[in-house]
């Protein structure tokens, strides 16, 4: 419970009517996306502008509060489940594209600001903005740039971090500080831009990023190879990079994903192939032809069963439908969906993919497997009912084995869902003591009161 | 008190329902209530996530729960864009009804519900009063329109709302039981508000009918549908309603029933059959039969009765309009061409498309009543977006859209008529 008078405190700073505090409210922000218990706050709180978002930091951090700052809550690792006792901040009113500058390529936007909002405003000037997390219809940037997302361009975009120019954020004593320039070159004072991206809410609260732009490609082609040997697609996909060609999404299907989707949506994919995958290339029309045929004779010659092409719009559409769906498709077969998002430099994908198998047999689970094959970013999906306790241990050690396996490959543990609470306790294992204690000194130096969403990453 | 652990035993029974909900928050991205509240309790995932807390036993009062549950539209934007398929609807129509049983109906829903509304000749005849008396609290405030505001300062007297005609369709059009040259015969359930406020969409659906040859059956007495009752939990006022309604109909043969109301249409094929099993067996056959043979008027007249479009007049003749989606049939139903073709069989009008089209006007029956200030500021998007198309008249398939709409055109004194689609169809028919 919140004192009274610190609760007028609040309502003073951020006004009344954006202060939650009912039964309601409150157990409305006690979770995200990520298959975590629920962890109510005592707070909720909606500021409207950026000064009255740096006090109610400051009024925090002296009342050692800790705080959880929230967009859409689509976090999948437990970033957004807030701390008992403790205070969320929503960012939905801090949603203002401040400038879209053409000349110089960048936009200025307030944490709240809708990813795919942002990308249409930046699209309907002929610009771009690549990053593209599969919550992009609800996800805000600011949650992009604190869990650094990814998307389906990762392999040949990057990530969020490949677009952040400068941030504006402020300190647990609700001091702003700045990061970055509006320029493209800056090597002015540390790069805290760098060490705030990714870092989860706990290092600062951003009050305004600055992100980069770039020309929007003028075509783009779209085409499913189908395999009949997973490992013939997954070489398909080395052998593709290999070849100097860097395509704009790679994307894998396996057997399972491939059945799910079919029944659910009835695009007609080729139920018994063992794989597809989905390629789109970008850039200068003539460029795209080129790569667009080299791809196409590479898949036929690494042994696709077909490769089809998609000829018009609506062709394309269909290819990005089938993915598009995998998820949905996935969810309805069982009451519990846990997408993990393990890693693998791509060359290891075969051995993952098979490891993947492996583990499903072992602990007797439906795993479905996709993703961005192209960036060695898989997200097998576990598909099982929580409240199966007998069940859900197996699940709790197939997670542990996909990490392992990971790991082992000289992977990572996450590429683009982030650490959070899910993933803490494997941190030491892929970076060691000394990473984890040097952080955790980052942490405590910045933080003192240990306020900034305790708990998430380093743990503790 | 409650007993919150006889509370949760009823609530799980929507558990498997509940528990499909994998807490992704596509909802935020198309729920008309959260874009203006931003609150997670407005969503879809949030109201899902409070019906689950319930089941954990984690509230001390459930009076919240039932608050928030309240504060929703119905428009089923959630469940048509959820990736997991969850049944939103299906699950919010229950737990009102869940909770609304455990805690008790207010009495003013209690009187209006049970009292009047589910006595469908007392209903009608207290209506009729009020048509006769309105003209003493109300007068008109836009012609063009047809709305009324309030005449001195009473509750919700700001609004533009269409006053009760002065004679309602039930009056002015006789009991009809016809054949037709084309061998098909169809029910017609008007609807409340269509009786009561819209009866030239009631005349104008006869007239269609009437030029296609198909035979009538159009009786008096007919009830509601019963969704006022539902959406605030009373499944006794529901249950009556629908009982009534089976026991007009499903004594005739007939091969459609069709209703010009997109939430009519709906509640009989949905909800009629979510809630049958609080029937007999002999009445949920009845129910199914009934839902089975049930249509909107523009899809009965596009795909069974044969009306063809046609191309608009050149030059500057054809006037342009433009079409509003009903929650209750697109996103319900997933009927949106029809209307749309129905439009185009009359060569009077150009169709122009507006920005979303199939986006809340925000009306939510007594939603609006409840929460008129959100209702309102989902309106003016609509408003918006029906002017930014330079439209003279705006055409929608449900009448209860019809009076949001004209009541946010009538505020901003805009010059724009509020339309059924069956009235432009009609329009364009010679007798």
């Amino acid at each position: 419970m919140i004192e009274r008078a610190l609760l007028s405190e609040f309502q003073k700073i951020v006004g009344r009517e954006n202060v939650f505090h009912e039964e309601t409210d409150l157990l409305s922000y006690s979770y995200d996306a990520a298959v975590l218990d629920q962890v109510l706050p005592a707070l909720a709180m909606r500021p409207v502008s950026g000064e009255a978002l740096g006090q109610a930091i400051r009024l925090c951090n002296e009342n050692g509060l800790p705080l959880t700052v929230r967009g859409a809550g689509t976090n999948l690792s437990g970033g957004t489940i807030p701390n008992e006792g403790g205070v969320v901040i929503l960012t939905t009113a801090l949603n203002r594209i401040i400038e879209i500058n053409e000349g110089d390529l960048f936009a200025i936007v307030e944490p709240g600001v809708v990813t795919a909002k942002f990308a249409a405003a930046v699209e309907s000037k002929g610009l771009f903005y690549p990053p593209d997390p599969g919550s992009q219809a609800v996800s805000t940037l600011g949650g992009n740039v604190a869990e650094n997302a990814g998307g389906l361009r990762g392999l040949r975009y990057g990530v969020t971090r490949d677009y952040v120019m400068g941030l504006e954020f402020f300190d647990p004593d609700g001091e702003l500080v700045k990061a970055g320039a509006r320029t493209v070159k800056c090597v002015t004072g540390y790069n805290l831009g760098g060490l705030l991206v990714g870092s989860e809410g706990t290092l600062g609260v951003f009050n305004r990023i600055i992100l980069k732009l770039i020309p929007m490609p003028a075509a783009k082609k779209a085409m499913m190879a189908v395999f009949d040997d997973v490992l013939k697609a997954s070489e398909t996909v080395s052998s593709i990079i290999a070849n100097r060609i860097v395509p704009v999404t790679l994307e894998f299907m396996d057997n399972f994903t491939i059945r799910a989707v079919e029944d659910f949506s009835h695009v007609g994919l080729p139920t018994d192939a063992a794989a597809l995958l989905l390629i789109e290339v970008d850039g200068h029309p003539v460029q795209v032809a080129d790569d667009a045929a080299r791809v196409e004779e590479l898949c036929r010659r690494m042994g696709a069963m077909e490769v089809r092409v998609a000829e018009t719009a609506q062709e394309r559409d269909k290819v990005w439908e089938a993915r598009r769906a995998a998820l949905s498709a996935l969810s309805r077969v069982r009451p519990t969906t846990v997408l993990e998002d393990a890693t693998v430099p791509r060359s290891k994908i075969p051995e993952m993919i098979e490891s993947i198998e492996a583990i499903a047999r072992k602990f007797d689970l439906k795993i479905g497997t996709f993703g961005h094959a192209g960036d060695g970013n898989l997200h097998p999906t576990i598909l099982t009912d929580r409240r199966d306790a007998q069940e859900w241990s197996r699940v709790e050690h197939a997670i542990d084995a996909i990490f392992e396996k990971a790991l082992e490959l000289g992977g990572t543990l996450s590429g683009e869902h982030g650490i959070g609470i899910a993933k803490s306790r494997f941190m030491e294992k892929e970076t060691g003591r000394g990473t984890i204690a040097y952080s955790r000194r980052i942490k405590a130096a910045l933080d003192p009161k240990n306020i900034l969403n305790p708990g998430k990453i380093i743990g503790g | 008190m409650y007993d919150l652990k006889e509370l949760a035993k009823l609530v799980r029974q929507l558990e498997n329902q509940l528990i499909t909900c994998m807490r992704c928050g596509m909802c935020q991205a198309v729920c008309p209530v959260f874009a203006e509240t931003g609150r997670e309790s407005d969503v879809a995932r949030g109201k899902l996530a409070l019906l689950d807390a319930l089941i954990k036993e984690l509230f001390k009062q459930p009076d919240g729960v039932s608050d928030r549950l309240n504060h929703c539209l119905l428009c089923g934007s959630c469940g048509a864009n959820c990736p997991s398929g969850v049944k939103v609807l299906d699950i919010f129509i229950k737990a009102r009804a869940i909770l609304a049983g455990y805690m008790g109906l207010s009495p003013a829903k209690r009187l209006i519900f049970r009292g009047v509304l589910s006595h469908p000749r007392s209903f009608d005849r207290l209506m009729e009063w009020g048509a006769s008396f309105q003209g003493a609290f109300i007068k008109p405030a836009d012609r063009l329109l047809g709305t009324s505001c309030g005449r001195f300062s009473f509750p919700l007297a700001n609004r533009h709302f269409k006053a009760l005609a002065s004679v309602p369709f039930h009056n002015l059009a006789d009991a009809l039981d016809t054949t037709g040259k084309s061998g098909v015969k169809v029910g017609f359930f008007t609807g409340c508000v269509i009786d009561k406020i819209f009866p030239n969409i009631g005349l104008s659906v006869v007239r269609s009918l009437k030029h296609h040859e198909i035979g009538i059956f159009l009786p008096q007495n007919q009830g509601c549908c019963g969704i006022p009752a539902l959406s605030s939990g009373d499944t006794t006022a529901f249950s009556r309603l629908v009982r009534h309604n089976l026991e007009i109909f499903s004594a005739q043969k007939l091969d459609y029933l069709v209703t010009s109301c997109a939430t009519c249409t709906s509640t009989i094929k949905k909800l009629w059959t979510l809630m049958a099993s609080d029937f007999s067996e002999s009445e949920q056959s009845q129910i199914r039969t009934i839902a089975d043979k049930t249509v909107d008027i523009s899809q009965f007249l596009v795909d069974v009765a044969g009306a063809k479009q046609v191309s608009a007049s050149q030059g500057n003749e054809a006037q342009t309009i433009s079409y509003h989606d009903p929650c209750h049939l697109k996103k319900s139903l997933g009927i949106s061409e029809q209307p749309r073709k129905l439009i185009s069989a009359n060569p009077a009008y150009r169709l122009k498309e507006m920005a979303e089209a199939d986006r809340c006007c925000g009306c939510g029956g007594s939603f609006n009543l409840q929460h008129y200030e959100i209702s309102s500021s989902i309106g003016k998007r609509k408003r918006d977006n029906i002017v930014a198309t330079d439209c003279t008249t705006v055409a929608t398939g449900c009448p209860a859209c019809m009076l949001q709409i004209s009541d946010m055109l009538s505020q901003e004194g805009d010059r724009i008529e509020v339309k059924h689609v069956i009235e432009i169809y009609a329009d364009s028919l010679e007798d």
